[in-house]
């Protein structure tokens, strides 16, 4: 038993840990979800981080050492993100041709998840910092943190609310755009996945991609005009407050 | 794929939104017919697996939880209401756009 107790302490200490608990927890929980015919409750994502705190949190291993090893696969995020530029040239011809609709709606969309989010977050009585770092909740977590910063918010906080964004985006996106009657032909596609792009960043993105290619490739347009809508304008729009 | 993975860093060196500038150079270097097919095949497989990238940072949101449980409820009701109405709003526009290009 105390060679066991050794070998616990000394695998869990080392970066392999962190790799291999996330990758067989997605497995499982990516599995799962196929079965379940990809119901939006049954998200990877949502139950991935549920499993693995829960699992961090029973053995006593902190984020730090969970992270040493898990961010051999948050690093990759930067790459996912320069690959979406594959299906949106595949898609050029239309983007050049709706390029101003697409541009008006990301600008529309994104300025009033934020405002909304602030205005809500200030009659619910939510502290002045709290309220700050809910604008740029609807821009993907790294940039997130950059941008409430810079507005005098707190990043982890910002960081935090990017993600429950990503999340309740990719659990009712769907359920919500079809009961406000987007189709599923192609140009619903495209504003499922823009709408989700636009509000719920990567994880909207990724929930997106596994529903349809189109509205992945929507998707990641929108998400990538969010971030240079947002670092470019929150903070202009905070300096001129 | 070297190409690709030399396109890549250079992406990712630059400052700021650095992914997204690294998005459109991709963009631009995909008017070469040579990068094409590998970075199909690159893509491809990165953009499958796009859900389990967001997995480290997901659990990052847990060693957060103090923060989050000080203010609860409230702001998780502020997060959705306001998540729904951006969904909303920018479907709705684009939507509205793009139905009069068609007309």
């Amino acid at each position: 038993m105390p060679k066991f107790v050794e070998l616990w302490v000394y695998l869990s200490a080392t970066p392999l840990f962190g790799l291999t608990a996330t990758l067989v927890v997605y497995v499982l929980a990516q599995a799962a979800y196929t079965r379940l015919q990809q119901a939006a409750w049954a998200n990877p994502v949502l139950w991935s981080v549920i499993t693995l705190a829960s699992l961090l949190t029973l053995t006593g291993v902190d984020y730090p050492t969970y992270f040493s090893g898990a961010q051999f696969i948050h690093f990759l995020l930067g790459p996912a993100v320069v690959a979406l530029g594959w299906p949106l040239w595949q898609r050029r011809d239309e983007l050049r041709q709706h390029w101003h609709a697409l541009l008006l709606a990301a600008l529309v969309g994104g300025a009033v998840a934020g405002g909304s989010a602030m205005a809500l977050g200030w009659v619910m009585g939510l502290p002045h910092e709290v309220v700050v770092s809910l604008a740029p909740k609807s821009v993907t977590a790294p940039v997130a943190m950059g941008i409430a910063d810079k507005i005098g918010g707190i990043p982890a906080l910002a960081a935090v609310f990017a993600v429950i964004t990503g999340m309740v985006g990719a659990l009712s996106g769907k359920f919500l755009l079809g009961l406000l009657g987007v189709g599923t032909d192609r140009t619903g596609w495209m504003v499922h996945g823009f709408a989700l792009g636009t509000a719920a960043h990567g994880i909207g993105a990724a929930r997106a991609l596994q529903v349809d290619a189109d509205a992945g490739a929507y998707a990641g347009l929108a998400l990538g005009l969010q971030v240079i809508l947002a670092s470019l304008l929150i903070p202009l729009v905070f300096r001129l407050i | 794929m070297q190409s690709l993975g030399e396109l890549l860093s250079r992406g990712l060196a630059l400052p700021f939104p650095g992914p997204v500038i690294g998005m459109l150079l991709l963009l631009l270097a995909l008017r070469w017919p040579l990068v094409r097919v590998p970075v199909a095949v690159c893509a491809g497989f990165l953009l499958s697996h796009l859900s389990l990238l967001f997995v480290p940072v997901g659990v990052g949101v847990m060693t957060h939880l103090g923060l989050l449980s000080q203010y609860g409820v409230r702001m998780l009701v502020v997060i959705v209401l306001s998540t729904w109405l951006g969904l909303a709003v920018t479907a709705w526009v684009l939507r509205t756009l793009l139905g009069r290009t068609h007309a």
